[in-house]
Parts: structure tokens; C-alpha cells; sequence
């Protein structure tokens, strides 16, 4: 099993108020559909990313549910109103009860 | 005799290989049973496109709109990585934005994809991802607003050369 994990989330560290910005972020997971199979010919169970919340400075941003048709090792990007300086805080859960999270700030100007 | 006990070995492994293999089926439903809360497993389990329409967004057809713009490669290369951008012209104001986009993949095992849950703070409803994709097929997004109203993206035709589904 490779990596698993490892979430990153980058964004500009510093905004004009009101300005939109973008937010990347990056996780190691399998993101396996339980329908392959693997070299012996049985099947890989399904492991995958279900839920990606978002919130910022506590509050909700946005949040994503994923299905299996989502690749391995998933990319995220998504926009951001940046209103006030504070922290944003990314969480993953799987399918297997793994739970993930990272933080990026920005200082709005 | 031999020959005998060894159709009846033959028998009883062919049934425990039968046991194995049901087993091996019901294996998504064992993962269910730690599906994350709220996730909308019903959906996401749906085969076909328009039950996993219905049962995201509770009909089947949805009127194209320019304002949905649905960004991915005419040709990629591999199925198993294929970028998708979705980018919704509106508003996004505390009473008026959008809610959920949709996104779809006509002939996947499970049609839909995933589904984003903005607020008015998102100020763009934008996101861009990597998706797989079985073989050549339609892929569309379906906006949604915090009013109901519905928008579908022009459904985008991938060809894809080396399908996503691994093994």
C-alpha cells in the first residue's frame, strides 16, 4: 500500500478584503472502487475518500462528497471570498473511518 | 472410487470457492457500514445515470445553461487522472447562490461522481478535480441553486484511451 495521508492544503497567504482566492489541496489515498482486482484475482476492497468539509475561522465554507470515480491521490481546488484574516481548516474522511485534516491562514489586508 | 472422492472434493471446494466469492459481494456493503455521516450513499451507489440523477437531484432531465461551464480534455490520455474544472457564472450572495454542483459520468459503474456543497462565502461556486473514467463518455455537471433551480453544463464528450478501472 502506498502512501496515505500526507494532506496538504496552500493557499496566498496574504488578500485584498473581498478578493476571491483559490485554495489547492492534496491527499495520499488509494481511492480504491472495490470492483478491481488485484494480481490473484481477488477484489481490492473499495477504500476511498467520502467527505471533504472545509470550514473557515470555525464556520462552514463549502464541503464535497466523493464517490469512487474520483482519482487516487485526489486534487482539490476551490474558491474562497477572503473577508477577514484567519485559519481554514480542511478535514477528509474515508471509508474506512481515516480522518485527515490541514490548516492554511491568510491575512487580509 | 479415487475418481469418485475426487468429484465429491471437487464438489464441496466448488461450493466454498461459491461462499468465498458471495462473500467477495457482499463486500461493499460491509464497507457501507462505515460510510462517513451525511454521505449520500444512495446516489453514489446508483448504476445507472438517470437513477443517480434521480436520486441526487429527483429528475432526470435538466435544462443546458451557458452560465454552467464545464471545463476537461477533449482526449485524455488516461482515464484513471482526468481533470475536470466546473465554474458556475452567478452570484453568490447570501440569498442568492449556488448550492450543489453535480457532476456526472454517463457509463461509469457509478454515474455520479461527486457533489460539491457551496456557501455564499465560496464566493465563486469553482472547482476543479481529477476524476476516472471508464472509457470514452459524456461527462456533465448540474448546478444547483439554494432556490431549487436547476442548470445543466453542456454535456462534454472525453475520449479516452486507457480506461481508469485498474487491474
Amino acid at each position: 500500500m502506498a502512501a496515505i495521508g500526507n494532506p496538504m492544503v496552500r493557499m496566498a497567504s496574504h488578500a485584498k478584503k473581498g478578493q476571491v482566492v483559490e485554495v489547492r489541496s492534496l491527499i495520499m489515498n488509494p481511492m480504491t472502487t472495490g470492483l478491481s482486482k488485484n494480481k490473484a484475482g481477488k477484489l481490492i476492497p473499495a477504500h476511498f475518500i467520502q467527505t471533504v468539509t472545509v470550514t473557515f475561522n470555525k464556520k462552514p465554507l463549502c464541503s464535497v462528497d466523493w464517490s469512487t470515480a474520483i482519482s487516487a491521490n485526489p486534487y482539490l481546488a476551490f474558491k474562497m471570498r477572503a473577508d477577514e484574516s484567519g485559519t481554514l481548516e480542511m478535514t477528509w474522511k474515508d471509508n474506512t473511518n481515516g480522518v485527515w485534516s490541514s490548516k492554511a491562514s491568510i491575512t487580509v489586508a | 472410487m479415487e475418481q469418485m472422492k475426487r468429484r465429491k472434493f471437487l464438489g464441496i471446494s466448488a461450493a466454498g470457492m461459491a461462499a468465498v466469492a458471495g462473500s467477495s459481494v457482499l463486500m461493499p456493503a460491509i464497507a457501507n457500514a462505515a460510510n462517513v455521516a451525511g454521505w449520500p450513499a444512495a446516489a453514489f451507489d446508483a448504476k445507472a445515470l438517470d437513477a443517480a440523477m434521480k436520486d441526487s437531484i429527483d429528475t432526470t432531465s435538466v435544462k443546458v445553461s451557458t452560465k454552467v461551464h464545464l471545463t476537461a480534455p477533449t482526449i485524455a490520455e488516461n482515464g484513471a487522472a482526468v481533470p475536470v474544472t466546473v465554474d458556475v457564472d452567478h452570484p453568490m450572495t447570501a440569498d442568492d447562490y449556488i448550492e450543489t454542483v453535480y457532476l456526472y459520468v454517463d457509463h461509469n459503474p457509478t454515474p455520479l461522481a461527486s457533489a460539491f456543497h457551496f456557501t455564499a462565502n465560496s464566493g465563486q461556486a469553482y472547482f476543479q478535480e481529477r476524476i476516472k473514467m471508464a472509457k470514452t463518455d459524456m461527462v456533465r455537471a448540474v448546478a444547483k441553486t439554494n432556490k431549487g433551480v436547476l442548470m445543466a453544463s453542456k454535456p462534454q464528450e472525453v475520449k479516452v484511451t486507457i480506461g481508469g478501472c485498474g487491474g
